[in-house]
């Protein structure tokens, strides 16, 4: 039954984009929907069937056929359901589910209503495969369709220059990433001679017997864990691959909280638990993974603090959260990283969607300069928003407190300058918690920004927006507490659940209770820290933010430019090529070169042909005289 | 007993006057006659060949040859009939018009 997961999805996505120009909206609209939901439905049943099912026959192993067979290169087309990808499918069709509904509801009166669901199924199927895969290769496939699908959706409204350029530049810059992936491949088949996870990492042990030879056996895991990293950076937007996803946020909003919060950009953090075997031989690649997480949890919420865009400030936040995830990976914690992917999961995707109802209320205006009392408008909307804010700040007993926490406390314990990155992630947190509730309060509190002449009619979204928040909230509520540290009176299940999956590095009981209590208590404060600056900021002194941003003005302008990394990649990459391209591969190689023989060809055979044409005379006895010397010319020629 | 080289002398004599016809004449009804001289001589040719080897097959060939040269006049005169309703001439340098 486990096929049936991913191909549901596949089928609405066939249905609507082969008929869906024919089809009415509301038929369109049960298709996309009703196959998620079935979807969703085939998956907690065999997530159930599988907790039922004692540990020694976990995981579960489906092949279906084999896929590719070269010689002595076996790749099956097979499905795997453990702990960690069954946590996968349900967040992958849940969420997938209630953001379907929202799209129902949001994409309405677009053009293309057909496509966008094909495209959103199409998505899932690739996502679903990608979780599910038993081995690399496999994984790859979903890998790049995810990527492909995500291109497709940012480029949505493709006739918008800007939306066609972010969905190349997400497209480009993944590929750099990917690149690093077929080779991490690549070398795990030249080590192991296989490519299958279990085959893999029951080998692992034996890595001296297979080590490839300039790089001894920790040197070839290690190459591995980066490669694989260099993949999980480009698709988690990790630094200094992370500049598409803020422009990925040309795509229509729902696209943004499915593709680019929830569930694609977790596929990084995904690969790197699947691989947590291989990254526990090699600490290096784990330090680096540690270290880019960490710098990037605080380098993009820097950069959150002065956007003015209510999308874009979600979407750095993303980078940022997602810094935490690979944080908690590089520290060993893989459970802590899915637990915190998972709330991630609830509350992104609810603050992306509360924005996107803002968004749909105010007719297309994203600009936080531009809103302010929309609460009394969108009652239902800043209740959801509220929480999701909460939640991502860190304030307990919200989703976002214990996962985060995981995270901090697992970097904490971690050996390699363990105190100096949770320093980091303690500060990115009150980052966090500040940019959020700058967010809320300009978006939602204060008096209106904007005239009755800009906005025509502020309103708050439907019911079918509206639901997937409620229940988005009231996840992003309780998810938490699936994860209670012992600390705290609770026995962290999603802990020992995943444990056995992830392959956990360390034990966690380093530190004592008492250091545990007080991190917490630090980070809470920073959080709470962060909300009181906030309100200070925006509330009690509105002209501070402004004299402020005068003041350190060099400071801020680096900031609001996103410290120009665009720029440097524009003229480091984009311009040497584009300058590369136009002036030798165009100008020199392609028009001056090939065109040059091409040409040159054409005009040798008309050159001659000009000459000889006057062979023909049209007089037969001309003709003859060529005949007669051919003759003589061959009997010549026999004679000699 | 002639010699076989009289015969060929008288071939290549043959042939040549075939030749030189064909070029010097305009008269499309003479070149036509140029060809079948030249074919004659081809022949002829064949037939001393025949009779030097005692070979028969020289002398089917002659048969051959024979057939495709009658096949030729019916054609070639049929042309110099169509040619000259069309031209009023038979002279061929007056039907120069298929040419580059």
């Amino acid at each position: 039954m486990l096929w049936l997961i991913p191909i549901l999805p596949l089928l609405g996505a066939a249905l609507n984009g082969v008929f869906g120009k024919r089809l009415s909206k509301t038929l369109i609209t049960s298709i996309a929907v009703g196959s998620v939901a079935l979807s969703f439905l085939v998956a907690v049943r065999e997530f159930l069937t599988m907790l039922s099912l004692p540990e020694s026959q976990l995981p579960i192993l489906t092949d279906y056929f084999t896929w590719i067979q070269a010689g002595r290169f076996q790749a099956q087309f097979g499905f795997m359901l453990d702990h960690l990808s069954g946590l996968m499918i349900l967040i992958v069709t849940g969420v997938g589910f209630l953001i379907h509904v929202y799209s129902a509801g949001y994409m309405a009166r677009e053009e293309g209503f057909y496509r966008y669901f094909a495209y959103l199924n199409l998505f899932v199927f690739f996502m679903l495969t990608l979780v599910l895969a038993d081995n690399y290769l496999l994984m790859f496939v979903g890998w790049e369709g995810v990527g492909l699908c995500s291109y497709l959706l940012i480029g949505f409204w493709f006739t918008r220059k800007s939306a066609a350029d972010a969905g190349k530049k997400a497209f480009i810059v993944n590929r750099v990433g990917d690149f690093g992936f077929i080779l991490a491949i690549m070398l795990i088949y030249w080590t192991f001679e296989r490519i299958d996870f279990q085959g893999v990492f029951s080998r692992l042990g034996e890595a001296s017997d297979f080590a490839v030879e300039p790089l001894g056996s920790v040197g070839v895991l290690t190459a591995i864990g980066l490669l694989l990293f260099l993949g999980a950076a480009g698709k988690s937007a990790q630094f200094p691959l992370y500049v598409w996803l803020p422009d990925a946020m040309e795509g229509p909003t729902p696209v943004s909280a499915l593709i680019h919060a929830a569930t694609m950009v977790t596929a990084g953090v995904y690969m790197v638990a699947r691989s947590a075997a291989i990254y526990n031989h090699a600490p290096g690649a784990l330090l680096v993974v540690a270290v880019v997480g960490a710098f990037t949890a605080i380098f993009a919420a820097s950069i959150g603090l002065v956007q003015t865009d209510i999308k874009r400030v979600l979407a750095y936040s993303t980078v940022s959260q997602l810094g935490y995830m690979f944080l908690a990976c590089g520290a060993g914690a893989y459970a802590a990283a899915m637990f915190h992917l998972m709330t991630h999961a609830f509350f992104k995707a609810l603050l992306f969607l509360a924005a996107g109802s803002v968004i749909h209320g105010m007719g297309g205006i994203q600009d936080i300069r531009k809103m302010g009392g929309l609460r009394r408008v969108m009652p239902w909307t800043h209740k959801t928003f509220l929480v999701g804010t909460l939640a991502i700040a860190g304030i307990p007993p919200l989703a976002g407190f214990f996962s985060k926490d995981a995270a901090l406390w697992a970097a904490w314990n971690d050996a390699n300058y363990g105190k100096l990155l949770w320093l980091v992630g303690v500060i990115a947190a009150s980052f966090t918690s500040f940019y959020m509730f700058r967010l809320l309060i300009l978006t939602f509190y204060g008096s209106p920004c904007y005239t009755e002449q800009d906005v025509h009619h502020v309103h708050e979204s439907p019911n079918s927006i509206l639901i997937p928040l409620i229940v988005l909230a009231a996840c992003s509520i309780v998810a938490g507490f699936a994860g209670v540290p012992p600390v705290l009176g609770g026995d962290n299940h999603i802990q020992q659940f995943l444990t056995p999956a992830a392959h956990e590095a360390k034990s966690e009981s380093l530190g004592t209770t008492a250091v545990e209590l007080t991190l917490m208590a630090i980070s809470t404060g920073a959080a709470l820290a962060g909300a009181g600056l906030a309100y200070l900021f925006y509330v009690v002194r509105p002209a501070l933010p402004e004299r402020l941003s005068v003041q350190a003005h060099s400071m801020y302008s680096i900031m609001l430019n996103k410290y120009y990394v665009d720029e440097i990649y524009d003229s480091v990459v984009v311009w040497p090529v584009v300058r590369m391209s136009g002036e030798f591969l165009w100008k020199f190689v392609d028009a001056f070169m090939i065109d040059g023989a091409v040409n040159g060809i054409g005009r040798l055979v008309r050159g001659s042909g000009a000459g000889l044409r006057h062979m023909q005379s049209g007089y037969v006895r001309t003709y003859a005289g060529w005949i007669l010397l051919g003759g003589v010319l061959v009997i010549a020629w026999f004679l000699k | 007993m002639i010699p076989a080289s009289w015969f060929l002398i008288l071939s290549a004599v043959l042939f040549l006057i075939g030749v030189l016809g064909f070029f010097l004449k305009r008269n499309i009804i003479a070149l036509l006659l140029s060809v079948e001289i030249m074919l004659n001589a081809v022949n002829l040719t064949f037939v001393v060949f025949s009779n030097q080897h005692r070979q028969i097959s020289g002398q089917i060939f002659v048969f051959f040859v024979l057939v495709v040269a009658a096949a030729e006049a019916a054609v070639g005169l049929a042309l110099v009939i169509a040619m000259f309703r069309n031209r009023e001439s038979l002279n061929v340098d007056r039907s120069n018009l298929l040419k580059w």
